[in-house]
């Protein structure tokens, strides 16, 4: 392989736009934090524009009485802050005495808050030291979408989570970045099977369970948009394991192999600890590859999962890369994989939604991954389209997701070949 | 500030995209912090729209913050101006960008696009969606409105109120259009849906105004007759009894003999066959915007003779006609926007049928109660595949389906009763297609553990707990849940067969 080939993308130019973002603010990241800290609460202080979002994109008319809500700022509030400090305790107090079971609360930012300058982080410190004794911690952080887009919102919350982790000297893997349980429970498995148990995750699934990290951690971030949360770390003492994201089998084994190398495991003993899952998921992978093989693909930014999707797509089902927008490039943390990603391939950062959607009609590719405004409007227009945020909703990490994965690509294409309404009759003598 | 889990309404500015969205020819330059694009996904997710919103966001950051917000706004009108070619701009600020105070009506004004601009300022602090959509509808109306070059014929009116992402409006507007029009009545303007800026000119045309929904379009209502001298309808035609007082209505206004007019709803028919008997006295609990849950409960009292033990709205601006009309029913309106007050109402009223909201439905669907759905806030469902309006007398028909399907059928209860004893039929039974034989034990359920100021109830003796038995199994588990709660507030340890008849009896009242 030249030397050229094997930096991929690496310095590939990028196209870098400004215009309208279509894409979520970091808020939404509290429809997955919730569930994943489960004693966890979610504040927002903010507008009824927020409570308004986080209810239509979580859906959350479903459940009886969610672990998030808005403290509602009103036309009092925005006059003066002393007393939106003052409302905002009654509001926390309100709060936590309907819900005793709540051990941590996050005051969470939001755009309003953010341009009248309401200093959450004063505020949580505060309540901090009212609710300590009665076992509540209160932490702060913003998701608002002046400071952060759709996932930076989790890197804003575990960056919070940082200055909480007791100091550990011992040496440990920590896997940084919100798993679905069934995966986080396959990845310890796995590396228990390496002989590696000293393995902690962040953010915790209990406010009590609050992993630790020192000089001897070794990071492994599972999730492409963790910058800030990397930043504190490393500032505790933490090493970055540079590595590939955990997403089909050859990011999924590049990532557990980085992870117990630098734990010191020999190597052959991760190859037999991978050897069985990895064999299976490429068994399972095959049934979309030939469905997938060839077709193209165009992402608009959304996640930051794009780049590590993309690759995934590319270099295991075979797909064409048309367009790959990602809303930022964290280089640092996406290295490994701009060089695993085949050269040539087009890359954008930012978004001007209008001219991005000009580019995707005139490429016509036959799946398009974007946020849930525009799928509908595409799909109108005769083209396929995946929901970007299902892939941040659904387990996709690991071996036994790999085609999972793959299937959330498939399944759009697949149903679009089957449906079939006749055609409209023709006229008489035509 | 104030403590919210969920929101009945969105923000206003969620009320100015429902007009801009119905509208054709009409584009809404909205300056917003990047987040705010989520409001597409209302339209083309729960409507399903096959376009986007018209509309277009500055999605400003932090950065842009140090610079120059107002120059970004610019810009984003004059792409918007130059992409879209619409007939009008309309343009606003959401809650984040009214803190910056850019004035987007005079920014939008100050680059002197060759169309006409359309200011509106929603404040995002002390309003909610419907204002924001009568707002906006007013400020177009205001705008565009031209007097008559002559007279409108008397046999004419406009259609005002339907929106995008409205409960129903798609096919209430065809409704209500065949209605008029098979009346003899020209339909001049339906507005805001599916009108252009252009249309708006031509409101002055019509001898009067059809207002379908006073929430949206009541201000703009006001201001026609104030304007045009144009009178407006005052009744909603919700019901059979509604929709004919609203033909007697529009005839009068239109000059026209209303006796003509062919009725043709079911449900008068189908609420007097005797299959319906059972309906009478059901207890109802209804909530909803002012229209709607006014509607429903004149529809369920007067024409299904269900008993109303519960009205309320979350619609702060239309409350007054609430409480005047829970007050005809000798109750209280419940005016909230706290669904947590409204579960609690519901659970006080010991209803039978819950018609509200898409959240009434979850929160009947938590307490074991059949629902059905009356009003926004919409979901996917809402936008049924099949024409299902809510007004005239198909929507008659349409709402007898939709409030009696999800109660017992009357035969059935009769069935039920009769065959309780039977051993294939019963409550301990499985259903059929999965095979004969017993469901397993279900385990006592915990005794009121919600309400700790009352005293424990030890159990049932087993004289009680043989006579529950004998009450049908659909309504066993509400007997015993009643039962249990009135022992529990009389202090009462052991449950006798006298508990369980007081409790009843205490129940029925």
């Amino acid at each position: 392989m030249s030397a050229a080939l094997a930096r991929g993308c690496s310095d590939a130019p990028i196209l870098r736009e400004r215009g309208q973002r279509e894409v979520f603010c970091g808020l939404t990241g509290i429809v997955w934090l919730h569930r994943k800290i489960q004693d966890a609460f979610f504040l927002v202080v903010g507008s009824r524009t927020c409570a308004h979002l986080l209810q239509s994109a979580a859906g959350v008319m479903i459940f009886a009485e969610p672990r998030f809500a808005t403290a509602l700022m009103e036309e009092r509030d925005l006059a003066g802050l002393a007393d939106a400090h003052d409302e905002l305790d009654q509001v926390v107090a309100k709060l936590l005495k309907r819900r005793p079971d709540i051990r941590m609360l996050f005051l969470v930012g939001s755009c309003p808050s953010e341009v009248i300058k309401l200093d959450l982080g004063r505020a949580a410190q505060r309540l901090d030291g009212v609710y300590k004794a009665a076992g509540v911690r209160v932490l702060s952080y913003s998701g608002s979408g002046i400071e952060t887009t759709f996932t930076q919102g989790e890197d804003a919350c575990l960056a919070a989570l940082v200055p909480q982790m007791p100091r550990n000297d011992a040496p440990q893997l920590l896997v940084v970045g919100a798993l679905a349980e069934v995966v986080e429970d396959q990845f310890s498995r796995i590396f228990a099977a390496m002989g590696l148990t000293n393995v902690a995750f962040l953010p915790p699934r209990r406010a009590s369970e609050m992993p630790s990290v020192g000089p001897a951690t070794k990071m492994l971030l599972a999730q492409p948009f963790l910058a800030d949360t990397a930043r504190a770390l490393e500032s505790r003492g933490a090493r970055h394991i540079p590595a590939l994201f955990p997403l089909g089998v050859e990011g999924t084994t590049a990532w557990l192999t980085a992870g117990a190398a630098a734990m010191g495991v020999a190597p052959e003993r991760i190859r037999d600890a991978l050897d069985m899952p990895q064999t299976r998921a490429r068994l399972a992978l095959q049934r979309c590859q030939s469905e997938l093989a060839g077709r193209s693909v165009f992402f608009m930014p959304d996640s930051q999962l794009e780049i590590p999707l993309a690759r995934f797509l590319h270099n295991e089902l075979g797909m064409t890369l048309l367009e790959v927008g990602t809303p930022f490039l964290h280089r640092a943390h996406m290295t490994p994989e701009l060089e695993a990603l085949p050269s040539g391939t087009f890359l954008s950062e930012g978004q001007h939604v209008d001219r991005q959607l000009d580019r995707v009609r005139a490429a016509r590719p036959d799946i398009t991954v974007c946020g849930l405004g525009l799928a509908n409007p595409l799909e109108s227009e005769g083209m396929t389209t995946k929901w970007a945020i299902e892939l941040v909703f659904t387990p996709i990490q690991g071996y036994d997701q790999a085609a999972d994965l793959a299937e959330l690509f498939a399944r759009p294409l697949r149903r679009k070949d089957k449906l079939d309404f006749g055609r409209p009759p023709v006229a008489a003598g035509a | 500030m104030q403590l919210s889990f969920w929101t009945y309404e969105g923000p206003p500015h969620v009320g100015a995209m429902r007009v801009a969205t119905g509208m054709r020819g009409l584009h809404y330059v909205l300056h917003a912090p990047q987040g705010d694009t989520y409001a597409d996904l209302l339209f083309t997710m729960i409507e399903r729209n096959t376009a986007r919103p018209p509309v277009t966001y500055t999605t400003f950051q932090a950065r842009d913050l140090g610079a120059d917000t107002a120059d970004l706004f610019k810009e984003a009108a004059r792409d918007a101006y130059e992409r879209f070619r619409p007939e009008a701009l309309l343009v606003g600020a959401s809650c984040t960008a009214e803190l910056l105070q850019d004035d987007p009506g005079g920014l939008a004004r100050a680059i002197n696009l060759p169309i006409p601009v359309v200011g509106v300022e929603l404040p995002a602090y002390q309003k909610k969606e419907n204002w924001g959509a009568a707002e906006t509808f007013y400020q177009l109306v205001r705008a565009f409105a031209r007097a008559p070059q002559s007279p409108p014929e008397r046999a004419s009116c406009n259609i005002l109120g339907p929106t995008a992402l409205g409960f129903r409006h798609r096919d209430d507007v065809r409704e209500i259009v065949g209605l008029l029009e098979g009346m003899g009545i020209r339909v001049n303007v339906v507005a805001p849906a599916s009108a252009a800026p252009s249309d708006l000119m031509r409101l002055g045309d019509a001898h009067f105004n059809v207002v379908l929904y006073p929430e949206t379009a009541g201000v703009a209502a006001a201001f026609l007759k104030r304007q045009f001298r144009q009178e407006a309808t005052k009744t909603v035609p919700i019901g059979v009894g509604a929709t004919r007082e609203f033909i007697a209505e529009v005839a009068a206004l239109a000059g026209l003999d209303a006796s003509t007019v062919a009725e043709a709803s079911r449900l008068p028919w189908y609420s007097r066959s005797v299959d319906s008997t059972y309906l009478t006295g059901k207890r109802v609990f209804i909530f909803g915007d002012a229209t709607h849950a006014v509607a429903a409960a004149r529809v369920a009292s007067r024409e299904l003779g269900f008993t109303v033990v519960g009205l309320g709205t979350y619609s702060r601006e239309q409350a007054r006609d609430v409480r005047e009309a829970a007050a005809q029913y000798g109750l209280e309106a419940l005016i909230t926007d706290d669904y947590l007050e409204v579960e609690a109402a519901i659970e006080a009223a010991a209803c039978e049928l819950v018609l509200g909201t898409q959240m009434e439905r979850n929160i009947a669907k938590r307490l074991g109660l059949p629902c059905a759905v009356i009003s926004a806030p919409v979901h996917v469902q809402d936008f049924p595949a099949r024409y299902s309006p809510q007004m005239g007398f198909e929507g008659a028909n349409v709402i007898f389906d939709t409030w009696v399907h999800p109660l017992m059928m009357g035969l059935e209860e009769h069935l039920l009763a009769m065959f309780r004893e039977d051993r294939e039929f019963n409550d301990e039974a499985k259903p059929s297609h999965l095979g004969s034989g017993k469901l397993p034990e279900q385990p006592a359920a915990a005794v009121l553990a919600d309400s700790e100021s009352l005293v424990e109830v030890r159990g049932w003796n087993a004289e009680a707990e043989a006579e529950l038995k004998k009450i049908p199994f659909f309504v066993r588990g509400k007997a015993r849940r009643n039962t249990e709660k009135y022992a529990a507030m009389k202090g009462i340890g052991t449950i006798t067969v006298e508990t369980l008849y007081d409790a009843k009896a205490h129940y029925a009242r």
